[in-house]
């Protein structure tokens, strides 16, 4: 009689060992060591001197206490598939560790045998909600490599489009931190907002998501004509949007509720930790690379390092905010300073030849074929090179072994590194609070994994 | 070229990279005391280490008196007081790499070197839990050296050649 049920149980056991990823996961007290314990509750970081001293957490409770349960990979809230794994204390978070990877495709690897013209098309896929800058970042990288400079134009155009799509990412935080904070109708303005630059992109680069726009050497192809007027709608009526936002979000009781205090981090610890961009602009510090190590044209523009105080939810949310208003001010001086020029380095090692040469030159023709077919080679050398991304410092390391593709690409994707602060920022929350935290730290799971 | 801060350990070569950063090549010995330098010395931040296997290119450009080995561990470092960056390249070794762990000077490599374990096989010494990360947990080999395959799903098509 008992028969049907032990077949339930092996098929679990069976089911739990295929999908486990053993040692990876969350693991029982008992069964772990003093230095992991004491890094997955978040304690190393509020030692002195940063020494663990395990008397300082709260070893005694016992197992059958608490418990541990997974969130995600395939949870609405953690956008993509990261897993959370929470040892809860009925409804407050004891101890939590993110598991990744379930979204790796192995992209480094792709990087090392695609050409530097290829390359491009590799990295927009990482963070798939800023492409531009993915692609910038590893512009700049292999330019810096092949020591060649990039018309003013094109140096314009690159800023403008990251712009744009810093505008567009943010949207999209903006989008989903409402959705998950049960404000559906943000959810469908920021995503509505967001579709206003798709468009742009879309007549410029003839793409949406992941344009392959920004290449070594330049820009794909130049701004259509009337672009101005068409930038100038979308600066409008964004920014008119961010203050229809400012009502729905900012000022609104539950909203403020769920974000207001929840999740506090410091300076301290977010140095320690490594996290850039809005999570440590949010703790006081006034980092930005765009001010603080311009590259392009950022030191001829104007515009304000948002900074935050308490470095909590709110202020996770609020540089946001007012970063899209800085980056629109950005875009109007974009438009007026615009120069004329070429869009594309006119170096013919790296650029192809006009389309009209190679219709009555062979030596053009052939040339375009070498140059789409072997690539060109850029001389030995190692780079590190990064820029400031949405989510904070996107950093490209490069090694070149004098070939046409590089010998070791990695990027430094900034989710990645911020995700470790996950298990700091939830000790002691409750479990609603995991969904604001993980929204707010806003990882792509596109670049973690890469 | 800027100057290695004054509590640097002694004999940490260093070398003019392509790039304007300053580069430093310490031995395993001196790796953790020249960090705790440049930390103690304002570089709050480790933003980047990735380990990197140099199988094809034991040949490549070193300041001299760097012996090259197959695996090199590269840490970038971050000063936003001087707003300043400087790379540290220590050669980690050729069969079975090993360096130590910069856990205890900044706990945000934790990940890092975890995912440098993972894709290389490089072992970091006493780092409190040095899992695969990105790969799953049964996954044979580290699949950035250069001895590891690309990888490559075959085309379906009707007369396909099959996997080359």
């Amino acid at each position: 009689m008992s028969e049907p049920v032990v077949r339930a149980a092996e098929r679990i056991e069976i089911l739990s060992a295929e999908t486990s990823e053993g040692a990876q996961e969350l693991q029982r007290r008992d069964a772990t060591n003093v230095n992991e314990l004491s890094r997955e509750v978040g304690a190393v970081l509020r030692l002195d001197g940063l020494t663990l001293d395990p008397t300082s957490i709260d070893m005694e409770r016992r197992d059958d206490e608490t418990m541990i349960i997974n969130m995600g990979p395939s949870h609405p809230s953690t956008h993509g598939v990261l897993r959370l794994m929470l040892e809860l204390d009925g409804e407050f978070v004891l101890r939590t560790k993110p598991v990744i990877g379930y979204l790796h495709t192995g992209m480094e690897k792709t990087g090392e045998v695609l050409s530097y013209i290829q390359g491009a098309t590799n990295v927009t896929r990482m963070d798939y909600l800023s492409p531009v800058i993915n692609e910038l970042c590893y512009s700049m990288a292999a330019e810096k490599l092949l020591g060649i400079e990039v018309p003013e134009r094109a140096v314009w155009i690159r800023m403008m489009m990251s712009e744009l799509n810093r505008i567009s990412s943010h949207l999209v935080w903006m989008a989903t931190n409402g959705m998950d904070l049960g404000a559906s109708s943000m959810m469908i303005y920021g995503l509505r907002e967001r579709e206003l630059i798709l468009a742009f992109f879309e007549k410029t680069t003839g793409l949406r998501l992941n344009l392959n726009y920004v290449r070594p050497g330049g820009v794909a192809a130049d701004l259509p004509d009337g672009w101005q007027d068409d930038v100038l709608v979308i600066c409008d009526t964004i920014f008119a949007r961010t203050f229809e936002y400012d009502e729905l979000l900012t000022g609104q009781p539950i909203f403020r509720n769920r974000m207001v205090g929840v999740a506090p981090l410091t300076a301290e610890e977010a140095l320690a930790l490594g996290v850039t961009g809005p999570l440590l602009r949010s703790t006081g510090v006034a980092w930005d690379l765009r001010r603080a190590m311009p590259y392009l044209a950022y030191d001829q523009v104007e515009f304000d390092v948002i900074v935050g105080t308490f470095g909590d939810n709110f202020d996770r949310y609020a540089i946001r905010l007012n970063e899209i208003r800085e980056s629109i001010r950005i875009i109007r001086q974009c438009i007026d300073m615009m120069p004329r020029g070429d869009y594309r380095s006119q170096d013919p090692k790296v650029t192809p030849p006009p389309r009209a040469r190679i219709g009555e030159s062979m030596e053009a023709l052939i040339h375009h074929f070498k140059l789409f077919t072997e690539g060109f080679q850029v001389p030995p050398g190692e780079v590190y090179l990064a820029v400031e991304s949405p989510r904070g410092e996107l950093g490209c390391y490069m090694v070149s072994d004098g070939t046409a593709k590089p010998y070791r690409l990695h990027v430094r994707a900034p989710s990645f590194v911020n995700l470790q602060a996950v298990s700091l920022l939830m000790r002691g929350g409750s479990m609603a609070d995991t969904i604001t935290v993980v929204s707010t730290i806003d990882p792509v799971m596109g670049e973690v994994d890469r | 070229m800027t100057s290695l801060s004054s509590t640097a350990p002694p004999g940490v070569l260093t070398s003019d990279g392509l790039a304007a950063d300053l580069c430093c090549f310490p031995t395993r010995e001196q790796y953790v005391e020249l960090v705790r330098s440049f930390r103690d010395d304002g570089f709050e931040m480790c933003v980047d280490l990735c380990g990197v296997d140099y199988l094809e290119h034991f040949d490549r450009r070193l300041p001299e008196g760097v012996e090259p080995t197959r695996f090199e561990v590269v840490v970038n470092l971050l000063s936003l007081s001087k707003k300043q960056r400087v790379r540290i390249r220590v050669q980690a070794g050729n069969e079975e790499p090993e360096v130590p762990t910069l856990f205890n000077l900044y706990p945000g490599t934790e990940a890092m070197e975890r995912e440098a374990f993972d894709l290389f096989g490089i072992l970091f010494t006493a780092h409190p839990d040095l899992t695969r990360i990105l790969m799953p947990e049964e996954w044979e080999g580290h699949p950035l050296r250069k001895d590891y395959g690309v990888g490559r799903v075959p085309v379906q098509f009707k007369e396909s050649p099959g996997p080359r």
